[in-house]
This record gives C-alpha cells, structure tokens and sequence, in this order.
C-alpha cells in the first residue's frame, strides 16, 4: 500500500494513500489467524464479522466480502478510510503482539472500493411498517440509523441543513483524505433504499420542533459544529479563521477554484494552525495545499497529540512545522492578522486525560509573523435545534443526555453520534447510531 | 435538477436594487420578522444570506443590491428561473411586543427589511413611525408598501431631492425630541447603523440592528459571522442577526465585512468581462 509522494500530493486534492492492490489484500489477508474469539469485533464500534470478510478476501471472494462487512457498516469505504483502526479493531489484534497487526482498516477499505468498481450489492429491506421516522443531521450518525431503520422496513427521511448531504464527511475531511466521490456513493447507496433526503432544511427553523415531533419517531444527529475559539485579544481579526470555516470554504464550497466557484478564501503564505487533532491536521494540509508554510501549534507534545499518528505522518511528510508545547496568548494585527504571539509550555503532571497538564513558562513568550491563523481546537453540540425542543435534557455542555440506547428525555425522540457524545470518531458516532435505531426499530415495533 | 426554488417574479425597482419572490414553500410556511435566507443561484454558486422582506403563500420576497459578483448574477435572474438552493428562515426572529410606540428606520436597501417588521408590529397593537432614507429620491425603495403600513411615515434624501434633505438619524433625532419612542429598528449598510443607532443613545432607547457580517452556513457551523456584542463574540447567524445596537463593536464589523475585498474585485471584473463578451448580458459558464 502506498501513499503518493508529498511533494506531489501538496499540489492537488487527489488521494494520499493509493490503497491495496489485489495481491497485497490476499497476502495481508492470509496473515490473518482467524482467532476463535477475535478481540478484534469486540474493538469495533459497530462489531464488523472482521475474521469472517477477511476469509473471504484470502479466498479473492470480495463481492462476499463486502457483503458481509455491509451487514454492519453500511459505510465502509469511508471508515476504512477515516476510522483510527490503531485504537480499535487494529490495536487489539493479537498479532500486533508479536508483529504488525493485520491492516483491517485498509482491507476494508479495498473491498468496500472493490465493490464500488464492480457494482453495488443492495442490502435486502424487511416489509413496509408504516412507521415514519424523521433523522435530523446527514452525518455519519444520521446516515447510518437512516439506513437501519430502512432496512427494518420504517419511511425514514432525513434532514439536512446544507445543500449537500454528509455532514463533517463532506464539509470537514478533506478530499485527499475522503474523495467526495466516495462520499456520494456510499450516501446515494442509502438513498436507493427508499430514504428521503431535504437538503436546505434547518431543522427548528424550515421545519418547526413540533412538526418534527408529529413524526412517530426521531433520531436527533445534528453533531457537534459549533466551533470553539480560545478567547483570546485579535480573534476576530480578519485573517483567523475556525477550522471549521476554512474546510468548510475549501471541501464544500470549492473555494480552492476560485474563481471558478463563487466562494472566497484566503491563501495565506504564512499560516498558523492551532491544535493537534485530525482537524487541525486537516486544516494544515489544505492551507498547504493552498501554498502556504504552515506552522501547527499545539500546547502539549507530539505524543499528546489526539490526531491519528498516520496523519501526523502525512502532515510532517508535506512540510507542516510543529510548534509543540507552545500556546497562543494574542493575536496581532491591524487591518489583518500580521502575527500570533505564543508562550512556551512545560509538561507537569498528569491530568484527567491522562495527558501531562501543560503550564506556561514565564518570559518564553515569542512572536510567529503569519497573515493567517486556523483555529482547530474543537467543537461543542450545535445548540440550535436541540434547545428549540421544549423538555429535551442536556449536559451543562450542551449534548442531549441519553440512556445507552440513545433515548432523550422526551419520548419517541433518540439521538446519536456527537450531539450525544460530545466530538468523537466517525465509527463511534455511527456505533451509537446503530444502537439507538436498533432501540427505535424495537419501539416502533412494539407498539 | 429539481426545480424546487424558482425565482417567481424579478424587476428593478430603483437602480442596481432589485426585488425576487422567491418560491420556497418552507422558508415561507415559518418565516417571521428579522429572519433571513440563505440561496445558492447554481452548483458553482457561494451561499448568499438576504433578509426576508416579504411574505406570500409558499413565496418569499428579497431585496438586493447589485455589487457584487453573485448579486449581479442573481440580478440576471428572470421569473421562471431555478435557484440551486434556498435554506431559511436562519436567525431569531425580531422581538416584537406591544411596546408603545416603535420606529423601524431603513437605509438604502435596508429599507427592504422594515416591511415585515413594521407589520408584525401593528399587529403587536404599536403605533408604528416609519424613516426611509436613501442617497436620492431615485434610490428610495418601497415607499408605498411603508406608507400603507405605518402609522406614520418620514423621507429622507441624503440631496434633498425628495423629503427631509439630510439622514435618517436626523429625523429620529428630531422625533426623539418631542415625543416617546419606546423601541427603534435600524437597517440599513454597517455604518447607517452605526450613526444612526448613536442616535437614539441620549434617550436611553432600546434600539436594533440587523447586522450583516459575512456568513458561509448560516447555522452556527463556521463562526465567519462571528460579532462583539456587548464585549462577547457573538455568531450573527444563530444569535442574530438583530442585537442591541448600542453593545454592537461597528469597527470590528465593517472591518470583518472586507475580508474578501479583494477576491471580490476580481470576481466581478471576470464576470463583466464574461457578460459583455456574450452580448446580451446574461450569465453563462465559462
């Protein structure tokens, strides 16, 4: 498996990782020891039969393959490429032990594209319930509890705010992580089963809480969106930019063809990223991309960073600086960002999560010259639709408080993925997901 | 392509401000005062946010200047045509109760946005005064539609040309003067509002405007719409557009409002070198 060249790839949005050919899947297949109880179903959030497609593969079925990776993830050319199988399936595999662990996540991913090349297998559909249930968000947990709640036989329509569905798969990983194409198919394949799709439909506002509530049941996965800035002086200058903005301009909106799309951004020459996650990553490598030198500032160590160490990998390979144990305390600027002063930080004791709580060395201050400043430092529950739900429970930070099944307060109503958790995985959102339209489809049974 | 969004009538109404009804059955089903829209014309399109200004059946009206690229575009538009995209009703509503006495004022194309709002607040039992102003009488928009609506009305040319020669600021100083006025609505470009809100700050009235900072999403996503208020950063989007005028940090707003300046240059200088080439000045992709 290979990945491009970096100094290739940072010209363009195509593919990093070229993915498996046919003979590297069979021979990574083979390793495979087909453990009697594989540790690694119970590593994925949404429990993959991982020794039962791999087989498969070893024996060059892939149509098979596919087909039973899809009885569980209807999504899997996307999570074989996005999920962090180093901390999931990957990195509980008993060969990891001794030796690498077999690359579940790229056998995924290439019978999951096997099988977008050789024609769709379309998931059976149990009979019509008459049951209609509304989902609102098109993210990876909407999309995946649309898709379960089709296959039981349920009308499901989902609602989405933007003009295309997907959610942070379309507007926040990049396209040289996640090609939108793939994206598309793997929706439109969910689509085909009967789901309907409004796009430009905000939910609370183009459709009323009460109207949604007519609906005999409703799965809220409306994420976690809103971007979380540091507070501190110049961070509104023109020039600082949320992570989310920045992608959002560049993989939805195109903004990197302008003019050929309408939609601006600004290509900085010297830009600073803030925070160590897969969005701060992600940030850096489309500035990058977009011709800057890019600089990532991050408060804790490298091994701290909460981003996928193949990211990391990939950002350091195409250039980005790391500015570790480093924090910003201003930014500077006039009419625009000129600068982004910073102050060394010392690693103490461990914190809560488990991390070396970082503290600010007095008198290291310094001052980095750039014209622009992503800030990637996380995001917290979309607040809108969530507090237009009269009765609906939440955290004092903002998800809707749920039982391991993802049932609210308010009955009939269950949600999932980030608005539920607070910022996490792709495969975890899709994981609760599943649950709760499992615990839906139970419901709506029942009755 | 679907045909779900179509532009139901399109006409010139002063020069370079134009006025759509837009067919949008959900924007119109739950729109209220204060709220706005977001639309894309087509698939290489930029979302653009307009304040609803209007309501009719499944259609909605907006009013817009053509500045820039999209605008322009958009004002090439004839009924009968499709837009990609039209997502709303975005933002709180205005907060409208029976207050007394209320006066909504508009600059320029602002004006489009009192409307709806000076209505709901007749309904709300006001007396309701009415200020438009605009650089010349030529400019001066819905003059009718506001004279039916308010209780009272007042015109102001920044040449004299029609009504009082001077500002919208001057007329509400003037009103302010000799009678109570217990609510004031200010719409119109960053820096009307700005003049026009310092205004009303000697009589202590609680005053609103509607800002209009640069938006991608218009749900709370992107923060590019981000505004101090009151000294905390607030997302115009989701917790506007309408804030206390006299918290609003104007500089900081007009200077987030030039960001793409540039771009925005040279984005209608490709598009009137495209138009003209073509002849008949209509949009076509290149």
């Amino acid at each position: 498996m290979a990945d491009r060249a970096a100094d290739v790839r940072v010209r363009d949005f195509k593919e990093v990782d070229l993915g498996m050919t046919v003979d590297e899947a069979i021979a990574e297949a083979e390793r495979c020891l087909q453990c009697k109880k594989p540790l690694c179903v119970a590593g994925c959030p949404v429990c993959i039969d991982i020794p039962g497609f791999i087989a498969e593969v070893a024996e060059g079925n892939f149509r098979k393959a596919a087909a039973i990776v899809k009885e569980q993830n209807m999504l899997p050319a996307i999570c074989g490429r996005v999920c962090p199988q180093e901390t999931q399936c990957e990195g509980v595999c008993i060969l990891g032990k001794k030796e690498t662990a077999i690359r579940i996540g790229a056998l995924e991913r290439f019978v999951a594209d096997w099988e977008q090349q050789n024609g769709l297998v379309s998931p059976e559909k149990a009979e019509p319930t008459g049951k209609r249930v509304a989902v609102v968000g098109s993210g990876p947990a909407g999309i995946t509890a649309a898709a379960e709640l089709a296959r039981a036989g349920h009308a499901v329509t989902i609602f989405e705010s933007l003009h295309e569905a997907g959610g942070v798969l379309t507007y926040g990983i990049p396209a040289f992580r996640l090609p939108k194409e793939i994206v598309k198919t793997e929706i439109d394949q969910v689509l085909e089963m009967g789901v309907g799709l409004k796009k430009n439909y905000l939910v609370g506002r183009s459709l009323s809480a009460a109207d949604l509530l007519k609906y005999d049941a409703v799965f809220l996965a409306t994420g976690a969106g809103l971007p979380s800035f540091m507070g501190i002086p110049g961070e509104n200058l023109p020039g600082v930019y949320s992570a989310n903005e920045f992608l959002t301009r560049v993989n939805l909106m195109h903004a990197d063809r302008f003019p050929v799309f309408d939609t601006p951004v600004k290509h900085g020459a010297r830009v600073a990223v803030v925070g160590g996650g897969n969005v701060a990553m992600d940030a850096a490598r489309v500035a990058r991309r977009l011709g800057a030198k890019v600089t990532l500032i991050y408060r804790r160590r490298e091994e701290d960073m909460p981003a996928r160490l193949a990211e990391v990998h990939h950002a350091k390979e195409e250039g980005i600086e790391f500015a570790t144990c480093t924090n910003p305390t201003r930014i500077i600027g006039d009419q625009f960002v000129t600068g982004i002063e910073c102050v060394k930080m010392t690693m103490c004791k461990l914190d809560a999560s488990g991390r070396p709580s970082p503290q600010e060395e007095k008198g290291s201050e310094f001052t980095l010259d750039v014209d622009m400043v992503i800030i990637a430092i996380g995001t917290s529950p979309n607040p809108l639709l969530v507090s237009l739900i009269p009765g609906l429970e939440r955290t004092r930070k903002g998800n809707v408080v749920v039982d391991e099944n993802g049932k609210t307060s308010i009955p009939h109503v269950y949600a999932g993925g980030d608005i539920a958790t607070g910022a996490a995985t792709v495969i975890e959102a899709m994981g609760t997901a599943k649950k709760a339209a499992a615990a839906i489809n139970r419901m709506l049974r029942e009755e | 392509m679907t045909r779900l969004y179509t532009v139901n009538t399109a006409s010139e109404i002063a020069e370079r401000i134009y006025e759509f009804w837009i067919r949008a059955p959900q924007v119109a089903r739950n729109a209220r005062a204060g709220q706005f829209l977001i639309l894309r014309i087509d698939e290489q399109g930029e979302r653009i946010p307009l304040t609803i200004s209007a309501v009719n059946g499944d259609a909605v009206r907006v009013v817009f200047m053509a500045v820039g690229k999209t605008t322009q575009h958009l004002a090439t538009l004839k009924a009968g045509d499709a837009l990609a995209d039209v997502v709303g009703p975005l933002g709180k509503p205005s907060e409208i109760e029976n207050f007394g006495t209320a006066c909504v004022v508009g600059g320029g194309a602002g004006i489009a946005c009192l409307p709806i709002i000076a209505r709901e607040l007749k309904e709300a039992g006001n007396h309701v005064i009415g200020i438009i102003g605009a650089r010349n009488a030529g400019l001066l928009i819905l003059e009718d539609e506001m004279r039916e609506i308010c209780d009272e009305l007042f015109i102001t040319t920044d040449d004299g040309s029609k009504g009082f020669h001077g500002y919208a600021a001057d007329v509400l100083k003037r009103e302010l003067d000799h009678r109570t006025i217990d609510r004031v609505w200010i719409i119109g470009p960053a820096i009307m509002m700005k003049v026009t809100s310092a205004a009303t700050v000697p009589y202590g009235v609680k005053t609103f405007v509607s800002l209009n900072p640069i938006m991608v999403d218009g749900t709370g996503m992107c923060g590019s719409c981000r505004v101090t208020v009151g000294g905390e950063t607030k997302f115009a989007c989701v917790d506007g557009p309408e804030f206390d005028a006299h918290q609003v940090d104007f500089v900081e707003l007009m200077q987030r409002q030039r960001i793409y300046t540039d771009q925005e240059k040279a984005a209608v200088e490709r598009f009137a070198e495209h138009t003209c080439r073509c002849g008949e000045g209509g949009h076509h992709h290149g």
